[in-house]
Order: C-alpha cells, then sequence, then structure tokens
C-alpha cells in the first residue's frame, strides 16, 4: 500500500529533527499568520492562480529565497563540521548525513536558487524592457513557475520523510545506481530535479517566444536592451540543455525503477556516459545562470555612468560566442577520466576561448564608465565587487581548463573556491545588484540604502574571507566534500577562517532581509512618485511603479537603443493611440498540476505506484480541462485604459 | 532626482584594504604552512611540472588581470559624478581601435596560453611513460569501499592504504576500482586520475625526494570515503629491495577468498600487508564487470 515508506522514514539524526521542527513551525506560523489576517481568498485569488508574469516573478523570488535559507544553512553546516571534525573528533554530524548535506546545498542553490531568481528577474524584467503586456504563452509560464516551487518544496519534504541523496550535487553513477545508494535519496533527487528542469524548458522555451515575438513597435534585434539580449542567449541555451538533463536523468531513473544498466558499472552499462551527459546539460547551465547576470551589469553600468553602454554591437556578438562555445566545453569537468591528451587539449582550448569574448565584456563595461558620470549608488557597489571577484575567479578558470594543472587542482577545494567565485562573485552578486535596481520599479519604494550597503561590505569581505582560503586549500591536498580530516594535514586554522567567513556573509544576508523589512515598514517614507528613480534608460522606467497589470497603456514605438533616454534629449518617435487590450484570465491549473507533481514525486520516490498513476491520470485530466476552455480573455476597452492611465499618471510626478 | 553625494573615495579606500588584506594573507599562509602546502612544494618530476605550467598560466593571466583592477579603481574615482574636472562625454558609445584591442589582446593571450597548454598536455599526458635511464615500476591500484589496494605484480607483494617505493625511478600506476568511481591522488607528486570499475586507467609519477607523500580519494565514493587514505613511501632502492623481502615474509596471503574479505565496505583502514598469491587478481578485478557471475 505504502510502497517502501514505512515509520522509519522520520527517525533522523538531532540536527536534522531541529531543521525539520523548525521548519514545520515556521510553515504553522505562517499559515496562521494568513488565517489571521484572512487572507487565504487574496492570496488564491490574487497570487496563486494568476498568470500575470510580475506577480509570477515576485513569487519565484520569494520562493528562492525561502530555498536560499535552506542552501545556505547546508552552508553554515559544512562549515561548522570541517571547522571541528579533525583527528579523534568526527563532529556534530556523521559522514552519510554530511553527504546527504553537500548534495543538498549544491541541488538547492542551483536548482532553486539560482534558477529560481534568474526566470524571476525574467519574468519582472522582459515584458517590460520589450514594451509588451504579457509574455507570449501566459499559462505555460505558470505551469513552469508551478513545477519549479514543486521541485523546491519535494526539497522540503524529503528534509522531513526519509533521506536526501548523499552522492554529491550531480550523482554520478555507479555511486547513485540501486549497487551502492539503495535508499530513496537518489530516487529523491532525480525526481525532484526532474520535475523542476521540465518546468525550466518550459520557461525557457516561453521566453524565447516572447523575446522574439513580443516586442514593440520597432524594436529590431538590435535594439533590444541588452539584458534581453542576454536573457534570449540563455533561453536558447535552457531549450537545447535541458532536455539533455531530462533525458539524462530518465535513463538513470530506468537502471533504479527497472533494472536497465545504462549507467551501471557491469552489465555493459557505462558510467562515463552519464558523467558526459550530465555534464553537456551541467556546463550550458552555468551560463544560463551566468548571461543574466552580465545582462543585469549591462544595463546598470550605462544607467549609473549616464552614458551608453559603450561597445553595444561587440556586447552582443560576445553573449552569442559564449552562447555557442558554451556547448563545445564539457569535458572540462573531467580531464582526470583518461582521455587521450588530443581529445584533452581540445576541450582545453575550447574553454580558454570563452575567456575571450569575457574579457571584452568587462573591458567594455569599464570603458562605460570612461568619460561617464559614475555614481555609486548600491547597485553599482555590486558591479563593483563583482568585477574585482569575478576577475579572480576567471584567472583560475583558466588554471583550472589546463588540463595538467587541472590534474592537480581537480575535485580540490580549488575548484570549489573558483566556481563559488563565479556563482556568487558573478552570478549572485549580479541578481542582488538586479535586485537593489529593479526593486523600486515592482514595489514603488526604495530599498533601505543604509543596511544595504552595510550588507554589502559583509558580502564583500565575508566572501573573500571565505572563499581565498580554500584556493590555498587546495593546494594543501584538501578534497571536496570531506566530512572529517587528520590533524597532521594542517588544515584545521584556515578551515576555521573559512567559518568566520561563512558567519561575516550570514550577516550580510541577515542585514539585506533586515532592510527589506524595514524599507517595507517605511514604504511611505520611501516612496518613489517618479517610476524613474534612477535616471533610467529603457522602457521599464518609461511607465508608473509599481506597473499597472496592462504593463503600457500604449503599446510603445521606438526607433533608437535606450527610447526613454532618447525621449528625455527629447527624440522620441510619434507613439500610437489607445487600443483594447486583451488580458488572460486567471487559472488554477497551473497551481493544481505543480501540487499533484509534489504528490507524484514522493510517490515515484517511495514507490507508490497506485498514487503516482492517480497524479499522472489528474495531471492530463487538468490539460485537458485547460486546453479544451475557450473564454480565457478579459477585453479592456480602450477608453477605459485611458481614463485608468490619466489617473496613474495624475498621481505622478514625471521628472 | 539623484544629487546626493556618495562618498566615493570611502568605498574605494575600503575595498582596497579589504583585497589587499586578504591578497597578503595569501603569501603569509604560504610562509606559514609551507609543509602542507603539497601542490606549491612537490617532490615529484611531475608535480613539479604541473607546478611550473601553474605559474606560467598564472604570470601571464596578472598581464590582464591587473589593468584590470587598475582601471576599475582609477575610473571609479575619476569619472565619479561630482568631479568637476572630468570629461563627460555622453554619446561616446564606440571606438573600432579600442574593440580591436579588447577583442585583439585577450585572442593573442590565448592563443599564446593556448599553444602552450596543447604542448604541455601532450608532455603531461598521464598515460605517457617518464624518461629515465632506470625501467618503470608497475603497481597495479584497486580502489574498493573504501580502501586502497596496491598489487605489485612483478614483486608478487601487495599492501593496503601503503606502499613503498624506490625514489627517482619511475612508477607506472594501473588503476581500476571495485567500487563507485573513486579518484586516485598524491598532491606531492603529480595530478590524479579517476579510478573506475570495468576500467583501467595509468597514471605514471616519480619521486624525486626520499619521504612520505599522502595520498586520497578525491571523488566521492560513498559514506567512508574521507577515509580513503593511504600514505606513499619513497626510500632507497636497498631499503625498497629490504622491504619487499619482509613483506614477502608476511602470514597474510592475497587471493580471491582474501580479496573479498576487503570488499566488505569498511573505512579508516590500518595498513595491511600481503604476500600476492593470485597474480590474476587486477585483471580479475576488472574483468568481473565484463562478465558479472552470479555468486
Amino acid at each position: 500500500m505504502f510502497g517502501k515508506l514505512t515509520l522509519e522514514a522520520l527517525n533522523h539524526e538531532m540536527s536534522q529533527n531541529l531543521a525539520v521542527i523548525s521548519m514545520v513551525l515556521g510553515g504553522i506560523a505562517m499559515i496562521a499568520l494568513i488565517t489571521y489576517l484572512k487572507r487565504w481568498k487574496w492570496l488564491w485569488k490574487e497570487w496563486l492562480t494568476t498568470v500575470d508574469p510580475k506577480r509570477i516573478g515576485i513569487m519565484y523570488i520569494i520562493v528562492s529565497l525561502i530555498m536560499f535559507m535552506k542552501g545556505f544553512a547546508d552552508a553554515l553546516m559544512m562549515r561548522l563540521q570541517q571547522a571541528l571534525s579533525v583527528g579523534a573528533s568526527h563532529g556534530f554530524i556523521n559522514a552519510n548525513h554530511f553527504q546527504e548535506v553537500v548534495s543538498a546545498h549544491g541541488t538547492t542553490m542551483i536548482f532553486f536558487v539560482a534558477m529560481g531568481v534568474m526566470f524571476g528577474l525574467l519574468n519582472l524584467i522582459i515584458p517590460l524592457q520589450i514594451g509588451a503586456r504579457d509574455v507570449a504563452f501566459p499559462f505555460l509560464n505558470a505551469l513552469g513557475f508551478w513545477l519549479f516551487t514543486a521541485g523546491g518544496m519535494l526539497t522540503l519534504v524529503s528534509l522531513v520523510v526519509g533521506s536526501f541523496s548523499a552522492t554529491g550535487w550531480l550523482a554520478y553513477p555507479p555511486l547513485s545506481e540501486l549497487e551502492y545508494s539503495p535508499n530513496e535519496g537518489v530516487d529523491y533527487w532525480i525526481w525532484l530535479v526532474q520535475i523542476a528542469g521540465v518546468g525550466s524548458t518550459m520557461s525557457g522555451i516561453n521566453f524565447f517566444v516572447t523575446i522574439l515575438k513580443m516586442r514593440c513597435y520597432g524594436m529590431s534585434l538590435m535594439k533590444m536592451p541588452i539584458f534581453t539580449w542576454s536573457a534570449l542567449c540563455a533561453m536558447v541555451l535552457v531549450i537545447f540543455a535541458f532536455p539533455i538533463l531530462t533525458a539524462t536523468l530518465a535513463l538513470l531513473a530506468l537502471d533504479r525503477y527497472m533494472g536497465m544498466h545504462f549507467f551501471t558499472a557491469s552489465h555493459g552499462g557505462n558510467p562515463m556516459m552519464y558523467i558526459n551527459l550530465i555534464w553537456a546539460w551541467g556546463h550550458p547551465e552555468v551560463y544560463i545562470l551566468m548571461l543574466p547576470a552580465f545582462g543585469t551589469f549591462s544595463e546598470v553600468v550605462p544607467t549609473f555612468s549616464e552614458k551608453r553602454l559603450f561597445g553595444y554591437t561587440s556586447m552582443v556578438w560576445a553573449l552569442i560566442v559564449i552562447t555557442v562555445l558554451s556547448f563545445v566545453v564539457w569535458l572540462h569537468h573531467f580531464f582526470t577520466m583518461g582521455a587521450s591528451p588530443n581529445v584533452n587539449a581540445f576541450f582545453a582550448i575550447m574553454t580558454m576561448l570563452i575567456a575571450i569574448p569575457t574579457g571584452v565584456k568587462i573591458f567594455n563595461w569599464l570603458f562605460t564608465k570612461f568619460r561617464g558620470k559614475v555614481h555609486f549608488d548600491t547597485p553599482m557597489l555590486w558591479f563593483f565587487a563583482f568585477v574585482l571577484n569575478f576577475t579572480i575567479g576567471g584567472m583560475t578558470g583558466i588554471l583550472l581548463s589546463a588540463p595538467p594543472v587541472d590534474f592537480q587542482v581537480h575535485n580540490s577545494l580549488f575548484l570549489i573556491a573558483h566556481f563559488h567565485g563565479m556563482v556568487i562573485g558573478g552570478v549572485l552578486f549580479g541578481f542582488f545588484c538586479a535586485f537593489t535596481y529593479w526593486f523600486p520599479k515592482f514595489t514603488g519604494f526604495m530599498l533601505n540604502e543604509r543596511l544595504n550597503r552595510y550588507a554589502f561590505w559583509c558580502w564583500f569581505g565575508g566572501f573573500l574571507l571565505a572563499f581565498m582560503p580554500l584556493y590555498m586549500l587546495g593546494f594543501m591536498g584538501a578534497t571536496r566534500r570531506l566530512d572529517h580530516y587528520d590533524a597532521s594535514t594542517g588544515w584545521q586554522p584556515l578551515f576555521i577562517v573559512v567559518g568566520v567567513g561563512a558567519i561575516i556573509i550570514m550577516i550580510g544576508a541577515s542585514l539585506q532581509v533586515i532592510g527589506l523589512f524595514t524599507s517595507f515598514l517605511d514604504r511611505k517614507n520611501n516612496r518613489d512618485g517618479t517610476g524613474d528613480p534612477w535616471n533610467g534608460r529603457t522602457l521599464e522606467w518609461s511607465i508608473p511603479s509599481p506597473p499597472p497589470f496592462y504593463n503600457f497603456a500604449i503599446v510603445p514605438t521606438v526607433d533608437q537603443l535606450d527610447p526613454l533616454w532618447a525621449k528625455k534629449r527629447g527624440k522620441e518617435p510619434p507613439q500610437k493611440d489607445y487600443e483594447d487590450i486583451y488580458m488572460p484570465k486567471n487559472t488554477p491549473v497551473g497551481f493544481l498540476i505543480g501540487m499533484l507533481c509534489i504528490v507524484f514525486g514522493f510517490a515515484m520516490t517511495w514507490h507508490i505506484f497506485w498514487l503516482a498513476l492517480i497524479c499522472i491520470v489528474a495531471i492530463i485530466a487538468c490539460l485537458i480541462a485547460r486546453l479544451s476552455g475557450e473564454d480565457e480573455h478579459d477585453i479592456f476597452k480602450a477608453a477605459e485604459i485611458k481614463a485608468m492611465d490619466e489617473a496613474l499618471r495624475k498621481g505622478h510626478k514625471r521628472v | 532626482m539623484r544629487i546626493r553625494k556618495k562618498p566615493v573615495a570611502r568605498v574605494l579606500i575600503i575595498s582596497a584594504c579589504i583585497l589587499l588584506f586578504i591578497l597578503l594573507m595569501q603569501p603569509l599562509q604560504v610562509i606559514k604552512f609551507r609543509r602542507y602546502i603539497d601542490i606549491l612544494f612537490p617532490a615529484g618530476i611531475i608535480g613539479i611540472k604541473e607546478l611550473d605550467m601553474l605559474l606560467i598560466i598564472q604570470g601571464l593571466m596578472l598581464i590582464i588581470v591587473l589593468p584590470v583592477y587598475l582601471f576599475t579603481f582609477l575610473f571609479s574615482w575619476w569619472y565619479r559624478s561630482d568631479n568637476k574636472k572630468a570629461i563627460y562625454e555622453p554619446d561616446l558609445v564606440d571606438n573600432r581601435l579600442a574593440e580591436y584591442f579588447w577583442w585583439g589582446i585577450p585572442l593573442v593571450m590565448t592563443l599564446i596560453v593556448a599553444v602552450f597548454t596543447w604542448y604541455k598536455t601532450h608532455e603531461l599526458d598521464p598515460y605517457k611513460p617518464i624518461e629515465s635511464d632506470k625501467k618503470a615500476m608497475t603497481i597495479q591500484v584497486v580502489a574498493l569501499q573504501w580502501k586502497w589496494l596496491f598489487i605489485y605484480p612483478e614483486e608478487n607483494i601487495a599492501s593496503l592504504n601503503f606502499f613503498q617505493f624506490p625514489k627517482d625511478v619511475p612508477l607506472h600506476f594501473e588503476i581500476t576500482s571495485d567500487a563507485p568511481m573513486n579518484s586516485f591522488w598524491i598532491p606531492q607528486l603529480g595530478g590524479q586520475i579517476y579510478a573506475m570499475p570495468g576500467m583501467k586507467t595509468e597514471l605514471y609519477l616519480m619521486a624525486n625526494k626520499e619521504g612520505d607523500y599522502k595520498g586520497s580519494s578525491a571523488n566521492i565514493s560513498g559514506e567512508g570515503f574521507a577515509g580513503m587514505n593511504f600514505i606513499a613511501k619513497a626510500t632507497t632502492e636497498e631499503e625498497f629491495n629490504k622491504w619487499v623481502e619482509l613483506v614477502k615474509q608476511s602470514p597474510n596471503d592475497l587471493d580471491r577468498s582474501s580479496y573479498k574479505k576487503l570488499l566488505v565496505p569498511s573505512s579508516y583502514n590500518a595498513l595491511e600487508l600481503y604476500k600476492l598469491a593470485d597474480s590474476t587478481l587486477f585483471e580479475y578485478t576488472i574483468m568481473k564487470y565484463m562478465h558479472p557471475q552470479k555468486e
């Protein structure tokens, strides 16, 4: 009846029990708060069933924030364990649980934090930047979000019921095969990544089509804002890369569920094939996260330099070159597998070539500042820190890309320091930059500048302290994912320094959360009435903040890059007149399918096949119901829109 | 609306201080932890060559990174919005020559590094025998759950989590795994290579100094993998020969039945020494994945 599920699944180590209890209490508190405020109906009508990309974007970021707390708690546990577990002492968590924590940290941070914030940003910014009222496929977009959320929630479920995968975040076979990992951990991992991955493919298709088909009048490809360009390139990567992930995980699932032998060590299976396939997805994935961060900086630097982006065309080509090259470098993740020197050298050189367009981008950003008027607001601080960290990360990346050097530092903490330099110093700082930059657009008030600056300094210093010593630890022979090491290695002092760095980062992250709340409480005083607090250049700053549900009362006409900047200098092309607007109606189907997917993933993990079957039937029924619906749009008359728009603009002081 | 003055100088000075502090920590760490930093103080020819390559590429990269740092600080300072002396040119959006420069300079640098890498990758191919007037010694390595078995096919001995060898003699490792994938790594001697079930990888290393070198598995292979450490001991040829004779006296025979006992997962194992009773054991560990038998 219940497959492999028994009460034993609720039995955990002490540290995990504490996490479970605090999570459950948090959940109960949330439900109580919503009930007390009588907000259930509001939640359902305004948020859970919405297809508005602005709402979905905000929900993406909230879910990512929750997942970030989990992923960050994992990181702190790892660092604490590694500072303590030396020689005779074995720390406070056992080896198996430590490996679960390691795997959960990576999975959470990549799939549910970085991907979530990335798609959140795209949802918020892309329609506004291209002058669109909506995305191409609003329902697909909502469904993508709910699948992403379902995957994230399944991660949290795995914390309470049973155990997580203990095989590292990419679950290399044969370790992840039944022979060596017979319990439910890897199954949880397969299904939660699978569900989120399908969601990402859907969102990728949606934004690809949105950017290609929904741009406003006159916005040709080479007049697109550079953030939109970076998103377009990232979506091409999503569409090409994520199906590989889905197929690979499906094969691993067949191995584990049906006794097949794609990646097993024996019976003709080939684990090396899995490693190739997973990195054929995994390397583009890095750029899926990185490119939108590049795009953000390419928006922020011109705005805060009061100058157009230097070398727009070459920036676009740099993005395209990175997009293409990112598919021919995957082997650099395993030079140590014993391929011939010709193969290794080829992939090494392809990898090094990526440094060229990336370097071009850095130079173009720097020369955007050249003869500009540089304002050092918080978004610009993040850019500043990004350049400093990213160049160090890039430099060590080139070292890692040379096979003979890689043999010496592969899988060591040197590698960890490198890719955290890219993912934190690059992607995360990019997202923080985007967050502080676009926050007033979607809330109508400014963030608390002072607290954000303090948070910035904590992140900047904490990051360097937490990751620079890892380079040295790598040189000392410390490998990744170690729950224990010998005192004679001499690693402990540096591990303690690293732990202190992690705590400083935690203070920084807390300051950001506090800053968010104080800004919210103080929103009356921080109100931005202009809709354009930073003297912006692109279309999103031309409308009131927060944007009305229809985004643009009149779909704009543009004839050059940076249309708002052109308008400010009196070069605006003639605009169209008000027209009737069709907006999609809300639908609960996306939410329902997401919830069904949680149950489906849970049932598959525990081999409760009848329940999984019911879920599949229900999901198909939902889809049929949705696809046979006819009346899916609300119509707003031109006159109605005109009245709303004029009322809104009266309330706003234009600059 | 944004005329508030931003303390640019303060930002630049604080960040420069933090950076300098962290960067200065690096050489201090090297001095303080000198004897632990295996990779920067290698004891074998492969490790030395790999370190040379690391340092050369690092030096070339600094040629690009240092100007980037310099310009980042310089432009942030000089073009700050309240600097009346700085030129403001909002329509300076492109410059062909400049673009040629920063597509060109990284291109040239990358090509230099690429040619260098191509050459070095072939020179330091782990499968390539080390040139020496002495004959290479073969050691077969089997990664088990969670310990390392070393088999000397020529000397007919074997050892667990420890192996001894003469210095200045090239070592030819044949590596496999009878467990999930591991990575065989002795940082002070040189780079690592994966140990995979059903497959044989090869690695050539050589020690130029006597000493005990720490080795480990660099790839996660299950619960006990943190305890997969071993010692590689380099001695003089005479001492090594004495050690071989000693091991041959060992009461422990390594054959298939005692090997099967080793397959039981265990971690943090102490060293063991064996007489090799089954000379086909290494081939057997690989071939059993090709023709799995019901046991």
